[in-house]
Protein backbone atom coordinates (compact mmCIF):
# COMPACT_ATOMS: atom_id res chain seq x y z
CA UNK A 1 0.00 0.00 0.00
CA UNK A 2 1.84 3.08 -1.27
CA UNK A 3 0.68 5.92 1.17
CA UNK A 4 1.43 9.92 -0.04
CA UNK A 5 4.25 11.33 2.36
CA UNK A 6 3.89 14.94 0.61
CA UNK A 7 2.70 16.98 -2.12
CA UNK A 8 5.21 19.94 -3.29
CA UNK A 9 4.39 21.81 -6.69
CA UNK A 10 6.91 22.10 -8.89
CA UNK A 11 9.31 25.23 -8.90
CA UNK A 12 8.73 27.12 -11.70
CA UNK A 13 11.89 27.22 -13.49
CA UNK A 14 13.34 29.07 -17.01
CA UNK A 15 12.31 26.89 -19.77
CA UNK A 16 15.66 24.78 -20.37
CA UNK A 17 15.67 24.10 -24.03
CA UNK A 18 17.59 21.82 -25.85
CA UNK A 19 17.53 20.66 -29.61
CA UNK A 20 15.33 17.95 -30.14
CA UNK A 21 17.87 16.47 -32.98
CA UNK A 22 21.42 17.36 -34.03
CA UNK A 23 21.33 16.46 -37.61
CA UNK A 24 18.74 14.87 -39.46
CA UNK A 25 18.22 11.49 -39.90
CA UNK A 26 19.03 10.88 -43.55
CA UNK A 27 19.09 7.24 -45.06
CA UNK A 28 19.41 5.64 -41.91
CA UNK A 29 23.09 6.94 -40.91
CA UNK A 30 22.52 8.62 -37.29
CA UNK A 31 25.95 11.14 -36.33
CA UNK A 32 27.70 9.34 -33.73
CA UNK A 33 27.69 12.94 -32.22
CA UNK A 34 24.33 13.28 -31.19
CA UNK A 35 24.39 11.45 -28.14
CA UNK A 36 26.68 14.35 -27.07
CA UNK A 37 24.84 17.39 -27.70
CA UNK A 38 26.16 20.94 -26.30
CA UNK A 39 24.85 24.43 -26.40
CA UNK A 40 26.42 26.99 -28.76
CA UNK A 41 28.94 28.81 -26.92
CA UNK A 42 27.47 32.14 -25.71
CA UNK A 43 29.98 35.27 -24.76
CA UNK A 44 27.01 37.07 -23.21
CA UNK A 45 27.11 33.87 -20.85
CA UNK A 46 30.51 33.86 -20.03
CA UNK A 47 30.97 37.65 -19.33
CA UNK A 48 27.94 38.45 -17.23
CA UNK A 49 26.83 36.74 -14.39
CA UNK A 50 23.64 39.24 -13.48
CA UNK A 51 22.55 40.98 -16.63
CA UNK A 52 20.03 43.17 -14.87
CA UNK A 53 23.80 44.87 -12.27
CA UNK A 54 25.86 44.42 -15.14
CA UNK A 55 27.11 47.65 -17.66
CA UNK A 56 29.15 47.93 -20.13
CA UNK A 57 31.44 51.44 -20.08
CA UNK A 58 34.35 52.44 -22.51
CA UNK A 59 37.89 52.97 -21.43
CA UNK A 60 39.64 55.77 -22.06
CA UNK A 61 43.53 56.66 -21.66
CA UNK A 62 45.90 54.44 -20.67
CA UNK A 63 46.11 54.94 -16.89
CA UNK A 64 45.17 50.90 -16.74
CA UNK A 65 47.79 49.80 -19.36
CA UNK A 66 49.84 47.68 -17.24
CA UNK A 67 46.77 45.46 -16.02
CA UNK A 68 45.89 45.47 -19.49
CA UNK A 69 43.04 47.67 -20.10
CA UNK A 70 43.45 50.08 -22.94
CA UNK A 71 42.10 53.14 -24.30
CA UNK A 72 38.81 52.12 -26.57
CA UNK A 73 37.83 48.43 -24.47
CA UNK A 74 34.53 47.75 -22.99
CA UNK A 75 34.74 46.93 -19.82
CA UNK A 76 31.64 44.85 -18.34
CA UNK A 77 31.14 46.27 -14.75
CA UNK A 78 28.76 44.31 -12.15
CA UNK A 79 27.36 46.61 -9.45
CA UNK A 80 25.92 43.62 -7.45
CA UNK A 81 29.26 42.19 -6.29
CA UNK A 82 31.10 43.85 -3.16
CA UNK A 83 34.51 45.50 -3.96
CA UNK A 84 37.09 43.89 -2.78
CA UNK A 85 40.84 45.18 -1.71
CA UNK A 86 42.55 44.43 -5.66
CA UNK A 87 40.04 44.44 -7.59
CA UNK A 88 39.53 46.71 -10.75
CA UNK A 89 36.76 49.34 -9.81
CA UNK A 90 34.82 51.84 -11.68
CA UNK A 91 34.38 54.46 -9.24
CA UNK A 92 32.83 58.01 -8.91
CA UNK A 93 35.20 60.66 -7.29
CA UNK A 94 34.09 64.11 -6.60
CA UNK A 95 31.43 63.84 -9.57
CA UNK A 96 33.75 61.93 -11.86
CA UNK A 97 34.15 58.48 -13.44
CA UNK A 98 37.45 56.86 -12.81
CA UNK A 99 38.90 52.74 -13.50
CA UNK A 100 41.48 52.27 -10.96
CA UNK A 101 42.65 49.36 -8.78
CA UNK A 102 40.67 49.36 -5.02
CA UNK A 103 43.34 49.11 -2.74
CA UNK A 104 41.88 48.65 1.00
CA UNK A 105 44.22 47.84 3.83
CA UNK A 106 44.48 48.70 7.47
CA UNK A 107 41.41 51.35 7.26
CA UNK A 108 43.60 53.08 4.21
CA UNK A 109 41.62 53.47 0.73
CA UNK A 110 43.35 53.62 -2.40
CA UNK A 111 42.81 53.79 -5.96
CA UNK A 112 45.63 52.85 -7.81
CA UNK A 113 46.72 53.55 -11.85
CA UNK A 114 47.86 50.52 -13.51
CA UNK A 115 50.71 52.66 -15.16
CA UNK A 116 53.59 54.69 -13.85
CA UNK A 117 52.98 57.89 -15.61
CA UNK A 118 49.51 58.66 -13.05
CA UNK A 119 49.54 59.11 -9.50
CA UNK A 120 47.97 57.01 -7.41
CA UNK A 121 44.68 58.50 -5.62
CA UNK A 122 44.42 58.33 -1.54
CA UNK A 123 40.66 58.68 -0.56
CA UNK A 124 40.84 60.93 2.89
CA UNK A 125 37.66 61.89 4.88
CA UNK A 126 36.92 65.07 2.95
CA UNK A 127 36.79 62.93 -0.62
CA UNK A 128 33.76 61.59 -1.52
CA UNK A 129 34.25 58.28 -3.26
CA UNK A 130 31.58 55.91 -4.24
CA UNK A 131 32.16 52.26 -6.28
CA UNK A 132 30.09 52.42 -9.19
CA UNK A 133 30.92 48.56 -10.01
CA UNK A 134 33.44 46.08 -10.25
CA UNK A 135 35.17 45.52 -13.36
CA UNK A 136 34.79 41.54 -14.23
CA UNK A 137 36.01 41.25 -17.23
CA UNK A 138 36.84 43.34 -20.76
CA UNK A 139 35.91 43.05 -24.38
CA UNK A 140 38.49 44.27 -27.27
CA UNK A 141 37.80 43.75 -30.85
CA UNK A 142 40.74 43.99 -33.27
CA UNK A 143 38.90 43.80 -36.68
CA UNK A 144 35.25 44.80 -37.23
CA UNK B 1 -3.41 36.59 4.73
CA UNK B 2 -2.45 38.19 1.88
CA UNK B 3 0.74 40.45 1.59
CA UNK B 4 1.53 43.24 -0.85
CA UNK B 5 4.69 45.75 -1.12
CA UNK B 6 4.40 48.59 -3.42
CA UNK B 7 7.85 49.14 -4.87
CA UNK B 8 8.32 52.56 -6.69
CA UNK B 9 11.17 54.62 -7.90
CA UNK B 10 12.09 57.82 -6.26
CA UNK B 11 11.68 61.01 -9.11
CA UNK B 12 12.62 57.60 -11.50
CA UNK B 13 13.72 59.43 -14.96
CA UNK B 14 15.94 61.88 -12.77
CA UNK B 15 17.34 59.33 -10.92
CA UNK B 16 18.17 57.23 -14.31
CA UNK B 17 19.95 60.44 -15.42
CA UNK B 18 21.91 60.62 -11.82
CA UNK B 19 23.58 57.23 -12.41
CA UNK B 20 25.20 57.94 -15.84
CA UNK B 21 26.04 61.37 -14.54
CA UNK B 22 26.68 61.26 -10.44
CA UNK B 23 27.45 64.92 -10.79
CA UNK B 24 23.63 65.81 -10.76
CA UNK B 25 23.24 64.59 -7.43
CA UNK B 26 22.26 67.06 -5.30
CA UNK B 27 20.90 69.43 -7.57
CA UNK B 28 17.93 71.07 -9.58
CA UNK B 29 17.53 68.42 -12.26
CA UNK B 30 14.04 68.54 -14.83
CA UNK B 31 12.87 66.18 -17.67
CA UNK B 32 10.89 67.35 -20.97
CA UNK B 33 8.20 65.39 -22.08
CA UNK B 34 8.31 64.78 -25.92
CA UNK B 35 9.60 67.57 -28.05
CA UNK B 36 10.48 69.35 -24.87
CA UNK B 37 7.45 70.39 -24.51
CA UNK B 38 6.42 70.69 -20.66
CA UNK B 39 8.50 69.43 -17.45
CA UNK B 40 7.85 65.75 -16.54
CA UNK B 41 9.97 64.77 -14.04
CA UNK B 42 11.45 66.81 -11.07
CA UNK B 43 14.79 65.86 -8.51
CA UNK B 44 13.62 66.96 -4.69
CA UNK B 45 15.60 70.38 -5.74
CA UNK B 46 13.72 71.18 -7.88
CA UNK B 47 10.46 70.68 -6.74
CA UNK B 48 11.76 72.83 -3.82
CA UNK B 49 12.18 75.44 -6.65
CA UNK B 50 8.57 75.56 -7.12
CA UNK B 51 8.80 73.28 -10.60
CA UNK B 52 5.24 71.85 -10.99
CA UNK B 53 4.66 68.41 -13.07
CA UNK B 54 3.65 69.61 -16.50
CA UNK B 55 5.15 73.53 -16.18
CA UNK B 56 5.60 74.36 -19.76
CA UNK B 57 9.42 74.13 -20.53
CA UNK B 58 9.48 77.62 -22.61
CA UNK B 59 7.45 79.64 -20.47
CA UNK B 60 9.92 78.61 -17.29
CA UNK B 61 13.25 79.25 -18.94
CA UNK B 62 14.38 82.20 -17.70
CA UNK B 63 13.65 80.48 -13.85
CA UNK B 64 15.65 77.65 -15.05
CA UNK B 65 18.37 79.66 -15.84
CA UNK B 66 18.44 81.82 -13.10
CA UNK B 67 18.93 78.66 -10.52
CA UNK B 68 21.15 77.08 -12.78
CA UNK B 69 18.66 73.59 -13.31
CA UNK B 70 19.84 71.13 -15.49
CA UNK B 71 17.49 69.98 -17.90
CA UNK B 72 17.32 66.58 -19.95
CA UNK B 73 14.91 65.66 -22.98
CA UNK B 74 13.57 62.89 -22.43
CA UNK B 75 15.78 59.27 -22.70
CA UNK B 76 12.73 56.83 -23.30
CA UNK B 77 15.64 54.32 -24.44
CA UNK B 78 17.26 54.72 -21.34
CA UNK B 79 14.74 54.62 -18.76
CA UNK B 80 13.01 51.49 -20.49
CA UNK B 81 16.17 49.66 -19.93
CA UNK B 82 16.62 50.78 -16.33
CA UNK B 83 12.99 49.77 -15.79
CA UNK B 84 13.76 46.40 -16.97
CA UNK B 85 16.59 46.02 -14.77
CA UNK B 86 14.61 47.71 -11.64
CA UNK B 87 11.79 44.64 -11.96
CA UNK B 88 14.61 42.09 -12.85
CA UNK B 89 16.52 42.63 -9.05
CA UNK B 90 12.89 42.75 -7.62
CA UNK B 91 11.80 39.42 -9.01
CA UNK B 92 14.24 37.59 -6.73
CA UNK B 93 12.55 38.80 -4.21
CA UNK B 94 9.15 37.67 -4.06
CA UNK B 95 7.01 35.03 -5.72
CA UNK B 96 5.05 37.43 -7.90
CA UNK B 97 6.14 40.86 -9.19
CA UNK B 98 2.99 43.22 -11.47
CA UNK B 99 4.76 45.82 -13.46
CA UNK B 100 2.23 48.54 -12.57
CA UNK B 101 4.00 50.94 -14.69
CA UNK B 102 7.64 52.15 -16.00
CA UNK B 103 8.45 52.93 -12.24
CA UNK B 104 6.87 50.74 -10.20
CA UNK B 105 5.57 47.60 -8.96
CA UNK B 106 3.70 45.43 -6.53
CA UNK B 107 5.25 42.22 -4.74
CA UNK B 108 3.16 39.43 -3.98
CA UNK B 109 5.04 38.47 0.15
CA UNK B 110 2.35 36.02 1.16
CA UNK B 111 3.57 33.47 2.67
CA UNK B 112 6.45 35.47 4.52
CA UNK B 113 6.66 36.19 8.41
CA UNK B 114 5.13 39.45 9.50
CA UNK B 115 8.03 39.63 11.65
CA UNK B 116 11.24 40.64 9.87
CA UNK B 117 8.81 42.47 6.60
CA UNK B 118 10.11 45.71 7.38
CA UNK B 119 13.89 44.73 7.38
CA UNK B 120 13.36 41.85 4.19
CA UNK B 121 11.81 45.79 2.41
CA UNK B 122 15.06 47.54 3.51
CA UNK B 123 17.23 44.85 1.87
CA UNK B 124 14.94 45.06 -1.58
CA UNK B 125 15.86 48.94 -0.78
CA UNK B 126 19.03 48.56 -0.98
CA UNK B 127 19.52 45.47 -3.51
CA UNK B 128 17.81 47.86 -6.39
CA UNK B 129 20.16 50.76 -5.35
CA UNK B 130 23.36 48.54 -5.52
CA UNK B 131 22.31 47.13 -8.29
CA UNK B 132 20.87 49.68 -10.86
CA UNK B 133 21.81 52.77 -8.72
CA UNK B 134 17.81 53.61 -9.00
CA UNK B 135 16.47 54.95 -5.12
CA UNK B 136 13.19 53.23 -4.65
CA UNK B 137 10.59 53.78 -1.45
CA UNK B 138 8.70 50.21 -0.40
CA UNK B 139 5.08 50.23 1.32
CA UNK B 140 3.70 47.52 2.84
CA UNK B 141 0.28 46.21 3.63
CA UNK B 142 -2.36 43.37 3.92
CA UNK B 143 -4.11 44.96 0.34
CA UNK B 144 -2.63 46.96 -2.53
CA UNK B 145 -4.30 49.74 -1.78
CA UNK B 146 -3.17 49.98 2.02
CA UNK B 147 0.46 49.33 0.49
CA UNK B 148 -0.17 52.34 -1.78
CA UNK B 149 -0.92 54.73 1.04
CA UNK B 150 2.31 52.83 2.52
CA UNK B 151 4.49 53.85 0.41
CA UNK B 152 3.23 57.06 0.00
CA UNK B 153 3.55 57.64 4.06
CA UNK B 154 7.38 56.74 3.67
CA UNK B 155 8.25 59.27 1.81
CA UNK B 156 6.22 61.64 3.46
CA UNK B 157 7.93 60.74 6.94
CA UNK B 158 12.05 61.60 6.65
CA UNK B 159 12.83 58.85 9.81
CA UNK B 160 10.87 56.03 7.80
CA UNK B 161 14.48 55.56 5.56
CA UNK B 162 12.38 54.33 2.63
CA UNK B 163 10.17 52.38 3.93
CA UNK B 164 6.75 52.02 5.57
CA UNK B 165 4.95 48.99 6.86
CA UNK B 166 0.91 49.45 7.65
CA UNK B 167 1.20 46.43 9.44
CA UNK B 168 3.82 48.03 12.49
CA UNK B 169 1.77 51.14 13.12
CA UNK B 170 -1.77 51.83 14.23
CA UNK B 171 -3.44 52.28 10.57
CA UNK B 172 -5.99 54.48 11.88
CA UNK B 173 -3.86 56.72 12.62
CA UNK B 174 -1.90 56.85 9.30
CA UNK B 175 -5.42 56.64 7.56
CA UNK B 176 -6.29 59.60 9.25
CA UNK B 177 -3.22 62.34 7.68
CA UNK B 178 -4.51 60.77 4.48
CA UNK B 179 -6.70 63.00 2.23
CA UNK B 180 -9.61 60.81 0.52
CA UNK B 181 -8.56 61.94 -2.73
CA UNK B 182 -4.83 60.40 -2.33
CA UNK B 183 -6.50 56.88 -1.82
CA UNK B 184 -5.71 54.88 -4.70
CA UNK B 185 -8.60 54.95 -7.56
CA UNK B 186 -10.00 57.70 -5.87
CA UNK B 187 -10.56 60.71 -8.83
CA UNK B 188 -11.09 64.38 -8.48
CA UNK B 189 -15.17 63.97 -9.05
CA UNK B 190 -15.65 61.16 -6.31
CA UNK B 191 -13.52 63.03 -3.84
CA UNK B 192 -15.42 65.87 -4.27
CA UNK B 193 -18.54 63.90 -3.81
CA UNK B 194 -17.33 62.25 -0.69
CA UNK B 195 -15.75 65.73 0.45
CA UNK B 196 -18.97 66.74 0.49
CA UNK B 197 -20.45 63.82 2.26
CA UNK B 198 -18.56 64.31 5.28
CA UNK B 199 -15.99 61.65 4.34
CA UNK B 200 -12.41 63.75 3.94
CA UNK B 201 -10.06 61.65 5.09
CA UNK B 202 -8.86 57.71 4.27
CA UNK B 203 -10.38 57.10 7.62
CA UNK B 204 -13.45 58.51 6.88
CA UNK B 205 -13.82 56.28 4.00
CA UNK B 206 -12.62 52.92 5.27
CA UNK B 207 -15.30 53.74 8.05
CA UNK B 208 -18.20 54.56 5.79
CA UNK B 209 -21.11 52.09 4.89
CA UNK B 210 -20.62 49.87 1.97
CA UNK B 211 -23.66 50.32 1.10
CA UNK B 212 -23.77 53.98 0.36
CA UNK B 213 -20.64 53.94 -1.06
CA UNK B 214 -21.83 50.97 -3.90
CA UNK B 215 -25.22 53.00 -4.29
CA UNK B 216 -22.94 56.55 -6.15
CA UNK B 217 -19.39 54.79 -6.77
CA UNK B 218 -20.51 50.92 -8.01
CA UNK B 219 -18.95 48.11 -7.26
CA UNK B 220 -15.23 50.23 -7.87
CA UNK B 221 -15.75 52.39 -5.01
CA UNK B 222 -17.17 49.11 -2.84
CA UNK B 223 -13.56 47.93 -3.78
CA UNK B 224 -11.93 50.39 -2.35
CA UNK B 225 -13.20 50.63 1.08
CA UNK B 226 -12.88 46.72 1.39
CA UNK B 227 -9.38 47.23 0.61
CA UNK B 228 -9.07 50.00 3.03
CA UNK B 229 -10.80 47.23 5.36
CA UNK B 230 -7.98 45.04 5.04
CA UNK B 231 -9.53 42.78 2.56
CA UNK B 232 -7.71 42.31 -0.09
CA UNK B 233 -10.21 42.56 -3.43
CA UNK B 234 -7.29 43.25 -6.00
CA UNK B 235 -5.51 40.14 -6.73
CA UNK B 236 -1.75 40.64 -8.65
CA UNK B 237 -2.57 41.03 -12.16
CA UNK B 238 -0.04 38.96 -13.94
CA UNK B 239 -1.13 39.31 -18.01
CA UNK B 240 -2.13 43.09 -19.58
CA UNK B 241 -5.88 42.99 -20.66
CA UNK B 242 -5.86 43.08 -24.26
CA UNK B 243 -5.76 46.45 -25.49
CA UNK B 244 -9.05 47.64 -27.09
CA UNK B 245 -7.51 50.17 -29.75
CA UNK B 246 -3.55 50.88 -30.78
CA UNK B 247 -2.80 55.02 -31.37
CA UNK B 248 0.25 56.21 -32.85
CA UNK B 249 0.77 60.46 -32.98
CA UNK B 250 3.38 62.78 -32.34
CA UNK B 251 3.30 66.94 -32.53
CA UNK B 252 5.86 67.47 -35.15
CA UNK B 253 9.23 69.35 -34.57
CA UNK B 254 8.05 72.41 -36.29
CA UNK B 255 4.90 73.16 -37.91
CA UNK B 256 4.30 71.64 -41.22
CA UNK B 257 2.40 72.85 -44.28
CA UNK B 258 2.99 70.51 -47.56
CA UNK B 259 2.02 67.07 -47.38
CA UNK B 260 4.96 65.03 -48.42
CA UNK B 261 6.76 65.22 -45.17
CA UNK B 262 3.75 64.71 -43.01
CA UNK B 263 2.81 61.74 -45.23
CA UNK B 264 6.33 60.57 -44.31
CA UNK B 265 5.64 61.19 -40.49
CA UNK B 266 2.15 59.12 -40.97
CA UNK B 267 4.17 56.17 -42.47
CA UNK B 268 6.10 56.17 -39.34
CA UNK B 269 3.40 56.36 -37.05
CA UNK B 270 1.58 53.52 -39.21
CA UNK B 271 4.61 51.27 -39.13
CA UNK B 272 5.14 51.62 -35.37
CA UNK B 273 1.52 50.97 -34.88
CA UNK B 274 1.51 47.98 -37.17
CA UNK B 275 4.49 46.69 -34.90
CA UNK B 276 2.66 46.92 -32.02
CA UNK B 277 -0.51 45.13 -33.41
CA UNK B 278 1.79 42.28 -34.20
CA UNK B 279 3.70 41.88 -30.84
CA UNK B 280 0.35 41.37 -29.92
CA UNK B 281 -0.79 38.78 -31.85
CA UNK B 282 -3.87 41.38 -32.82
CA UNK B 283 -5.49 42.29 -36.19
CA UNK B 284 -7.25 45.76 -36.68
CA UNK B 285 -10.70 46.26 -38.80
CA UNK B 286 -11.29 49.95 -38.76
CA UNK B 287 -8.61 52.81 -38.93
CA UNK B 288 -8.95 56.61 -38.23
CA UNK B 289 -6.51 59.02 -39.35
CA UNK B 290 -6.28 62.56 -37.95
CA UNK B 291 -4.77 65.49 -38.34
CA UNK B 292 -4.85 69.09 -37.34
CA UNK B 293 -3.04 72.30 -36.99
CA UNK B 294 -2.23 74.16 -33.32
CA UNK B 295 -4.42 75.40 -31.44
CA UNK B 296 -2.42 78.63 -30.06
CA UNK B 297 -1.29 79.60 -33.76
CA UNK B 298 -1.47 83.31 -34.30
CA UNK B 299 -3.13 84.22 -37.94
CA UNK B 300 -4.94 80.91 -39.14
CA UNK B 301 -8.25 79.06 -37.42
CA UNK B 302 -7.84 75.90 -35.29
CA UNK B 303 -8.67 73.09 -38.30
CA UNK B 304 -9.01 69.82 -37.38
CA UNK B 305 -9.97 66.60 -38.88
CA UNK B 306 -10.25 63.12 -38.34
CA UNK B 307 -11.67 60.31 -41.63
CA UNK B 308 -12.25 56.53 -40.31
CA UNK B 309 -12.63 53.96 -42.84
CA UNK B 310 -13.42 49.66 -41.60
CA UNK B 311 -10.62 47.67 -43.05
CA UNK B 312 -13.30 44.84 -44.16
CA UNK B 313 -10.36 42.36 -43.97
CA UNK B 314 -8.95 42.22 -40.34
CA UNK B 315 -5.36 42.58 -40.88
CA UNK B 316 -1.90 43.42 -39.62
CA UNK B 317 0.29 44.17 -42.89
CA UNK B 318 1.55 47.30 -42.71
CA UNK B 319 1.44 47.46 -46.53
CA UNK B 320 -2.43 47.13 -45.96
CA UNK B 321 -2.73 49.70 -43.74
CA UNK B 322 -0.63 52.05 -45.12
CA UNK B 323 -3.02 51.91 -48.30
CA UNK B 324 -5.67 52.54 -46.16
CA UNK B 325 -4.30 55.32 -44.01
CA UNK B 326 -2.79 57.95 -46.64
CA UNK B 327 -5.71 58.52 -49.24
CA UNK B 328 -7.66 59.56 -45.74
CA UNK B 329 -4.83 61.81 -44.74
CA UNK B 330 -4.95 63.19 -48.20
CA UNK B 331 -8.51 64.15 -48.25
CA UNK B 332 -7.95 66.03 -44.91
CA UNK B 333 -5.38 67.88 -46.06
CA UNK B 334 -5.56 71.78 -47.27
CA UNK B 335 -2.99 74.45 -48.93
CA UNK B 336 -2.21 77.23 -46.94
CA UNK B 337 -2.24 75.95 -43.23
CA UNK B 338 0.09 74.93 -40.78
CA UNK B 339 -0.15 71.81 -39.43
CA UNK B 340 0.97 71.27 -35.87
CA UNK B 341 0.42 67.25 -35.46
CA UNK B 342 -1.38 63.91 -36.93
CA UNK B 343 -1.60 60.37 -35.58
CA UNK B 344 -2.76 56.93 -36.56
CA UNK B 345 -5.65 54.74 -34.32
CA UNK B 346 -6.13 51.12 -35.17
CA UNK B 347 -9.33 49.92 -33.85
CA UNK B 348 -11.91 46.97 -33.54
CA UNK B 349 -8.65 44.56 -32.62
CA UNK B 350 -9.18 40.89 -33.10
CA UNK B 351 -7.02 38.02 -32.56
CA UNK B 352 -4.83 37.58 -35.71
CA UNK B 353 -6.54 35.46 -38.23
CA UNK B 354 -4.00 33.68 -40.67
CA UNK B 355 -6.79 31.74 -42.92
CA UNK B 356 -8.72 33.46 -45.24
CA UNK B 357 -12.19 34.77 -43.52
CA UNK B 358 -14.60 34.70 -46.11
CA UNK B 359 -14.29 34.22 -50.25
CA UNK B 360 -13.34 37.11 -51.25
CA UNK B 361 -10.03 36.80 -49.13
CA UNK B 362 -7.81 36.37 -51.89
CA UNK B 363 -4.51 37.26 -49.81
CA UNK B 364 -1.57 35.29 -49.33
CA UNK B 365 -1.43 34.77 -45.78
CA UNK B 366 1.70 32.76 -45.32
CA UNK B 367 3.74 35.25 -47.27
CA UNK B 368 2.68 38.47 -45.77
CA UNK B 369 3.10 36.77 -42.37
CA UNK B 370 6.65 36.08 -43.04
CA UNK B 371 7.54 39.38 -44.74
CA UNK B 372 6.25 41.12 -41.92
CA UNK B 373 8.40 38.83 -39.21
CA UNK B 374 11.16 39.38 -41.04
CA UNK B 375 10.77 43.21 -41.64
CA UNK B 376 10.12 43.31 -37.53
CA UNK B 377 13.24 40.53 -36.74
CA UNK B 378 15.59 43.06 -38.82
CA UNK B 379 14.54 46.41 -37.49
CA UNK B 380 14.41 44.64 -34.08
CA UNK B 381 18.21 43.65 -34.53
CA UNK B 382 19.75 46.78 -36.25
CA UNK B 383 17.56 49.60 -35.03
CA UNK B 384 14.43 51.11 -35.72
CA UNK B 385 13.74 52.02 -39.05
CA UNK B 386 16.43 49.89 -40.78
CA UNK B 387 14.10 48.58 -43.12
CA UNK B 388 10.57 50.79 -43.99
CA UNK B 389 7.88 51.34 -45.89
CA UNK B 390 6.94 53.63 -48.67
CA UNK B 391 9.18 57.12 -48.68
CA UNK B 392 10.21 57.46 -44.67
CA UNK B 393 12.38 60.27 -45.07
CA UNK B 394 16.48 59.29 -44.15
CA UNK B 395 18.17 60.98 -41.17
CA UNK B 396 16.56 64.42 -39.46
CA UNK B 397 13.24 64.51 -41.82
CA UNK B 398 11.72 67.72 -41.16
CA UNK B 399 8.66 66.48 -38.76
CA UNK B 400 11.37 64.90 -35.93
CA UNK B 401 10.97 65.37 -32.58
CA UNK B 402 12.49 68.13 -30.67
CA UNK B 403 15.28 66.56 -27.87
CA UNK B 404 17.82 69.11 -27.51
CA UNK B 405 19.27 68.14 -24.17
CA UNK B 406 19.00 64.08 -24.54
CA UNK B 407 21.60 62.44 -22.95
CA UNK B 408 23.50 59.30 -24.29
CA UNK B 409 21.23 56.07 -25.03
CA UNK B 410 24.29 54.30 -22.28
CA UNK B 411 22.67 51.15 -22.16
CA UNK B 412 21.19 50.56 -25.80
CA UNK B 413 23.64 52.09 -27.96
CA UNK B 414 27.22 50.42 -28.72
CA UNK B 415 27.90 54.10 -29.90
CA UNK B 416 26.64 55.67 -26.66
CA UNK B 417 28.60 53.80 -23.53
CA UNK B 418 29.36 56.07 -20.97
CA UNK B 419 33.47 56.43 -21.16
CA UNK B 420 35.14 56.22 -18.22
CA UNK B 421 39.02 57.24 -17.68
Amino acid sequence: MVSVLSIHPPAPKKPFSRPLFLSVVAAGFPSPADDHLERDLDLHELLIARPAATYYVRLSGDSMKDAGLYDGDILVVDRSIEPSHRDIVVAVLDGEFTVKRLCKRDGLVQLQPENSRYPSITIGQERDLVIWGVVTGSVRQFKK
Amino acid sequence: MQLFALVDCNNFYVSCERVFQPSMEGRPVVVLSNNDGCIIARSNEAKALGFKMGDPYHLNKEKIRKNKVVVFSSNYALYGDMSRRVMDTLEGYARDVEVYSIDEAFLNLQGFEHRGLTDYARRVRASVRQCTGIPVSVGIGPTKTLAKIANRLSKKMPDAGGVFNMLETDADRMLEQVEVGDVWGIGRQWAGWLTEQGIRTALDLKRADQKAIRSRMTVVGERIVSELNGISCLPLEMAAPPQKGITVSRSFGRHLSELPPIKEALLQFVSRAGEKLRRQNLMAQRLTVFLMTSPFAAGQPFYSRSMTCRLILPTDYTPDLIDSAVPLLEKMYRRGLSFQKCGVMLLDLVPAVRHPVDLFDGRDHGRQARLMKAVDAINAEHGARKIHFGDIGWNRPQWAMRASFRSPRYTTRWEELPVVN
